[in-house]
């Protein structure tokens, strides 16, 4: 079985955001990670593909400078290949963008399954996935909470509002995954060796065959017009509890008519 | 691109539309003259006299999906009638599960983009401005189409309040979706119903949340038991979800729901952005946390800087001695 991963390659969530004062656009330089919302994917592939009795899991990334970072990371949890797609045209790409981009990445590996996060860390649009299976006319399940394939479908858990539903589908399928579908496991030092030797194949937006227009700046239709200050909330008062706080919480819940 | 039609996506639950679709129909009632609705399902004749009420005139009813997930046919639906020249100026979906989902495959279908997580949105020069919320909420980031309509704009709960305007039952119509063949393949064969006593999370007027500080899972006990004290919901960060103390329905923040209760009680919370982004517009926040540096405390309207493992138990007591 043939398992696709979609991994994002972000900038350190521990690290203070920032936009370009110019292009409004999120500061990506510096080292990018693997986002974690991601190790969950690739968890998830690993253990299906083993399941499967074999098959081979492929990452793709969209990410710019020729990022692989994230992508060794994730190599090194047992991902036998990547492709990653860099080219300076993709900067300012929208989440309709990249799915152009990434579908036709995907569609060289002709995978079974296609797994992606619900959404990433940074952008979380949590659009790209969905917009990846129309692109590719393939069906989709969003938001899996449990991940099972048998044969030639798969049964995933999909999280509702009430619960979570039951869904079935054949493959091959696109599917998100929430965090806590599986656990990550840590890459081993056998595995960080290896991922330094496994293949990673960069192309450029010619490579794939796209129009320049589609995608960057140019393809994304939509156009930043402010940045401002939220209103911030007015300062409240701090109390240390010396044994009588939850007094203070009482008359707080009284005078609001909450009690 | 002068904006006169909007729909707004009609999702149900329990018989009736849910709130955010509610709050989506209130705020296009001011930003275009005619406001219609897409819905699919059995109850549509009966949602339509609650969708009038909020001022839509008419819906369009895909009718019985067969077990599919709503993604797909409901996206078709819509653009087939954008295709056929009867479609809206803009489409406001609310950000649920099926929303993303309709918002993602139309997108793709119509080759228009999406802009998500929407917190305001508003009439400008002709078109629409939509507001996000950035970095935890300290900044507002406003953003809009370049391009042809119409434009897709996903939208997070409680972004407006829902108001009726007292408009007659919605007429009905029908819009069936085209055969999309394989896209369409995915089928729901059971579903299951988490147990939930007292309010929903998003509705409930006290809202109690505990975090990591409670030091384990036991202990999330005192906030089940506060809330029900305070006839509230039981709210949690992530950081306890992924541990497995509570399910993922508890959770409040950007990847969470969105909350705005009269009280938002946190307690061991430190409040980090993507907390704070799903509570901070409560209209009263009181935090419980043990250092008096925690992020928390700077949206915090009552501060008590504290061991929730000895604040939370007298609370407990003497809110039962109260009565
Ligand atoms: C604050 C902010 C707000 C934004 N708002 C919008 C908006 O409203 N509309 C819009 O169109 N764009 C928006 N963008 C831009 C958008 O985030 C980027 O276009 C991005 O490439 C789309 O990815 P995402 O992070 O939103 O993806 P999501 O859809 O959240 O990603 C879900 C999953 O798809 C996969 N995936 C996504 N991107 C990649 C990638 N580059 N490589 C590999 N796998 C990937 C991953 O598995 C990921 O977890 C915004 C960006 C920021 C920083
Ligand atoms: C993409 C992304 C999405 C996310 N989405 C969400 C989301 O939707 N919701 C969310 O909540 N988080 C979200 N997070 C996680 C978030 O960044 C934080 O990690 C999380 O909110 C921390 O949870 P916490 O406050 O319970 O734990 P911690 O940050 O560990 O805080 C525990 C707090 O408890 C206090 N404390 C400890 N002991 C006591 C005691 N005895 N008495 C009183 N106080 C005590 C400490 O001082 C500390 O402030 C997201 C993160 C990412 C990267």
């Amino acid at each position: 079985m043939n398992v696709v991963v979609c991994v994002k390659q972000i900038p350190d969530p521990a690290a203070p955001p920032a936009l370009d004062a110019g292009t409004k656009n999120l500061v990506r330089a510096g080292k990018l990670i693997l986002d974690d919302s991601d190790a969950y994917g690739v968890e998830m592939a690993l253990q299906l593909a083993d399941a499967a009795g074999g098959g081979e899991v492929t990452l793709v990334s969209m990410a710019p400078n020729g990022e692989t970072s994230g992508l060794r990371t994730a190599l090194a949890m047992g991902a036998a290949r990547a492709i990653l797609v860099s080219d300076d045209l993709l900067a300012g790409t929208d989440a309709l963008g990249t799915a152009k981009v990434l579908a036709a990445a995907i569609k060289r590996a002709e995978p079974d399954l296609i797994l992606a996060a619900t959404e990433s860390s940074d952008g979380y649009t949590g659009t790209t996935p969905v917009q990846i299976a129309e692109l590719l006319g393939l069906p989709s399940v969003t938001f899996a909470k449990k991940v099972e394939i048998t044969g030639t479908s798969v049964k995933v858990e999909r999280q509702t509002e009430a619960g979570y539903d039951e869904v079935e589908s054949p493959l091959p399928v696109l599917v998100t995954v929430t965090a806590g579908v599986v656990e990550p496991r840590y890459p081993s030092f056998k595995g960080i060796m290896a991922a330094k030797s496994k293949p990673v194949e960069i192309l450029t937006v010619a490579d794939l065959g796209l129009d320049a227009g589609q995608v960057g700046s140019a393809g994304a239709r939509q156009r930043i017009t402010q940045v401002a200050d939220a209103e911030a909330r007015a300062a409240g008062e701090l109390v240390v509890d010396e044994g009588e706080g939850h007094q203070r919480v009482i008359e707080f819940l009284e005078q609001l008519k909450v009690l | 691109m002068s904006v006169d039609k909007i729909w707004v996506l009609a999702e149900v639950a329990d018989g009736a539309p849910i709130t955010t679709t509610l709050e989506l129909i209130t705020q296009a009632r001011q930003l275009a003259g005619t406001v219609e609705a897409v819905a699919w399902g059995e109850a549509t004749e009966s949602v339509a006299a609650t969708l009038g009420e909020y001022g839509v005139t008419t819906v369009h009813d895909v009718g019985d999906l067969g077990g599919a997930l709503p993604g797909v046919p409901i996206a078709s639906a819509i653009a087939a009638a954008v295709s056929a020249g009867n479609g809206p100026d803009a489409i406001l979906l609310p950000a649920t599960y099926d929303g993303r989902d309709v918002a993602g495959r139309l997108s793709a279908k119509l080759d228009r983009p999406v802009l998500t997580n929407v917190v305001g949105l508003t009439a400008d020069d002709g078109g629409l401005v939509t507001q996000h919320a950035i970095f935890g909420g300290s900044q507002v980031l406003s953003a809009r189409f370049t391009a042809e309509g119409p434009g897709i704009y996903l939208i997070r709960a409680k972004s407006f309040a829902a108001e009726p305007s007292g408009g007659a039952p919605a007429s009905v119509v029908a819009a069936p979706a085209p055969d999309s063949g394989a896209t369409n393949a995915a089928r729901i064969i059971a579903r299951h119903v988490e147990e939930r006593t007292g309010p929903k999370l998003d509705e409930a007027a006290v809202v109690v949340s505990g975090g990591r500080g409670l030091g384990e899972k036991d202990q999330y006990a005192l906030i089940e038991e506060l809330a029900s004290l305070l006839k509230g919901a039981a709210g949690a960060s992530r950081a306890i979800v992924d541990a497995g103390w509570v399910p993922y329905s508890h959770q409040v923040g950007q990847t969470g729901k969105t909350v705005k209760p009269t009280v938002y009680l946190a307690c061991g919370i430190s409040g980090a952005t993507q907390h704070l982004v799903g509570m901070k517009n409560s209209k009263n926040i009181v935090a419980i946390n043990k250092d008096a540096d925690a992020p928390i405390f700077s949206v915090a309207d009552l501060g008590i800087v504290g061991d929730v493992h000895k604040v939370l138990p007298k609370l407990i007591e003497a809110l039962k001695a109260k009565g």
